[in-house]
């Protein structure tokens, strides 16, 4: 089913909207970022991709998973209590299909058949996704090599093609079905308009030119890419600091701590990164990942071949290109993934 | 120019290959982001082709040299050699490792004036010559003036030629800022104390403690920095005071040690303007002991030098 909408009045609406939460890109200094849509806050659709992705919407970067008291006295003392929370229902208005695949892969990781995460599965439960197709991909952008595309509907309630004046919503869930009907304004969409949206996205997908070797690399053996003599040369430039884990929409690792005031305490959860020597190091201070080289290759075979063979479903990547843009020595996935795959 | 200093660095770089007067070669080479050269290290004389300048190598190529063994060639400009003064004064490198090939310094351009003066179009690649430079993308191209689009530091920069080399590749270039210039602390200075905490909470409410600032920064080379303890004595979240804390933190262990290359605030994924916080303790530097930090290997450290007459109102 597809809508029809006015931009103006669609953005105006969302403001009206009072029984979710809305996260909308607008730009702030140089960048645009998801934000809560709130007084002073304007909604910017005219954007390429937010500068973080939206993964800390469903996945804080710091969250308080437990509370506990030090103090002998209390009859709870030492015991972990789930530390209260709130899960309202929650919109992400204009997530790129990359950044909604991105939430595919990492629910493999949250939400699987051994594990439920309670946090992330509760938050994800409660939010529509409703994406917006890129016209423009970049040159950086690679979804198509991983499974996506410019206009895929991968992880989405609805997805909005920008058509000039007008949005047109295809909508693609029930929830993304339930959440348009609180926007006012729409109309039924007209042929024209459908076959408009069908040429953006065909030219779209033809924008995007990237030689990223997925396929040959997938073929390659384990052991053969790990011990191949490239890392040291790939991982020269490299300054391990947390740019690309935490740019990524993908990589889910965190570390655990417990912060304690006077007799009060929280137990916290933080992104954590693979680049960081402190990720690996044991507590008989062996760490496993001592050298640079070892840490870079753990990010890239993680990604492209440790994920791929765990879970069969292609790799964790959705090729957003955020890690090419921002990394401060210019590692880049794409010419990695070819160095790998021509071992 | 550029291009002239291209080629001069690939013609020094082979004939230290060529002469064995080195081991390897740490410069940059053109990669896929144009704004973000990358360092590369070349080690056989085959590859010193892949060696280039421009107005975007604006990272500190000192971040390299922490604790190496070889012999090494190494490009430096204004800053980079100061900060490589400081690796030889703080025992990270030994002056008979290192032959410093020279370069005069224009500044570098801020690529995030350049992203908005396109309105964030891709740029693909940039051109330049002396005085200009063109970016180009799929379907545009537009030119501007370098001196418009340099980064804040090199437009307050009292040092653009290296203070220290083995070979130069030009003539030295004139300098742009008698003395360094803080007119920006001096404000935040001047904000009564809970408008200033508000004022830096604010600049760091984007922080991802990603530690770029820290990683790219070539006087951050303790082997365990102190947000890494095992045992943390300060919170790892992204609690506004302990992001503060670490800020704070990292600028105090790099005060009368900074040279302003401005990599920190360059590769901060959220654009913070980082560098005031480590430009307040330069200005301290400054002003209190008439310290800028790597100008001489005759000089000691600001910390390890005392004088009579030191200033000691804080006591």
């Amino acid at each position: 089913m597809y809508k029809l909408f006015k931009k103006e009045d669609f953005i105006n609406s969302l403001y009206k909207i009072k029984d979710y939460k809305i996260f909308v890109p607008a730009k702030e200094g140089y960048y645009h970022f998801f934000s809560p849509l709130e007084k002073g806050i304007s909604p910017d659709f005219s954007f390429f991709n937010t500068r973080l992705s939206p993964k800390s919407i469903i996945y804080p970067q710091s969250e308080r998973m437990f509370e506990f008291s030090l103090n002998k006295e209390d009859p709870d003392a030492f015991i972990l209590k789930e530390a209260e929370k709130e899960f309202p229902l929650q919109a992400i208005i204009g997530i790129r299909p990359c950044d909604a695949h991105a939430f595919q892969i990492v629910k493999k990781n949250f939400d699987n058949p051994d594990y439920k995460d309670p946090w992330w599965t509760k938050r994800y439960e409660n939010t529509t996704f409703i994406g917006l197709g890129c016209n423009n991909p970049r040159n950086t952008c690679f979804c198509t090599k991983v499974g996506g595309g410019p206009f895929s509907e991968i992880g989405l309630d609805a997805i909005m093609y920008d058509l000039g004046e007008n949005f047109l919503i295809k909508v693609l869930t029930d929830k993304g079905s339930l959440f348009l009907k609180k926007i006012e304004g729409g109309k039924e969409a007209e042929e024209t308009h459908i076959k408009q949206a069908e040429k953006i996205k065909k030219e779209a997908e033809a924008k995007i030119k990237t030689d990223i070797e997925i396929e040959a690399l997938l073929k390659k053996g384990i052991l053969q890419v790990f011990e191949a003599d490239i890392w040291e040369e790939i991982s020269f430039p490299c300054i391990n600091c947390g740019i690309c884990t935490y740019l990524c929409p993908t990589c889910w690792c965190f570390d655990i701590q417990d912060e304690v005031y006077k007799d009060k305490g929280d137990r916290i959860r933080n992104w954590d990164s693979c680049m960081f020597p402190i990720f690996t190091l044991h507590a008989s201070g062996h760490n496993p990942r001592a050298e640079k080289f070892r840490r870079v290759r753990q990010r890239f075979m993680h990604k492209l071949k440790y994920y791929p063979e765990k879970y069969h479903d292609g790799v964790q990547c959705s090729g957003c290109g955020r890690c090419i843009i921002a990394c401060p020595t210019n590692m880049d996935i794409r010419e990695i993934a070819n160095k790998m795959s021509k071992i | 120019m550029m291009q002239h200093y291209t080629e001069k660095i690939k013609e020094i770089a082979k004939r230290l290959f060529e002469e064995e007067k080195i081991d390897i070669f740490i410069g940059y080479e053109k990669g896929t982001n144009p704004f973000f050269p990358r360092p590369t290290l070349i080690s056989k004389i085959e590859d010193v082709n892949k060696l280039i300048w421009n107005s975007n190598c604006a990272l500190n190529l000192c971040n390299y040299l922490t604790g190496r063994k070889e012999r090494i060639g190494i490009i430096a400009n204004g800053c980079t050699s100061r900060s490589i003064v400081t690796h030889i004064l703080e025992n990270q490198i030994k002056r008979e490792q290192l032959y410093i090939v020279g370069i005069p310094c224009e500044g570098m351009l801020d690529y995030r004036k350049i992203q908005a003066a396109v309105d964030n179009k891709e740029i693909l690649e940039i051109k330049e010559n002396e005085k200009e430079f063109k970016v180009i993308g799929d379907g545009f191209e537009e030119a501007f003036n370098k001196e418009d689009f340099l980064q804040e530091n090199c437009l307050a920069c009292t040092h653009p030629n290296p203070v220290i080399y083995d070979e130069i590749i030009a003539e030295p270039v004139s300098t742009r800022a008698a003395r360094p210039e803080y007119e920006d602390i001096k404000e935040i200075e001047e904000m009564p104390i809970e408008k200033r905490r508000f004022h830096i909470q604010k600049l760091l409410e984007r922080c991802i403690r990603c530690y770029a600032c820290r990683n790219v920064c070539p006087l951050c080379y303790c082997p365990t920095c102190f947000v890494d303890e095992r045992i943390p004595w300060f919170g790892k979240s992204i609690d506004p005071t302990d992001t503060l804390t670490f800020h704070i933190l990292r600028a105090f262990h790099c005060a009368g040690r900074c040279t302003d290359c401005g990599a920190c605030e360059r590769v901060c994924p959220v654009g913070i303007p980082i560098r005031i916080f480590i430009k307040k303790l330069n200005k301290d530097a400054f002003e209190i002991f008439s310290w800028e930090a790597g100008l001489s290997l005759e000089q000691k450290p600001l910390f390890a030098a005392y004088k009579k007459d030191d200033y000691d109102d804080f006591l």
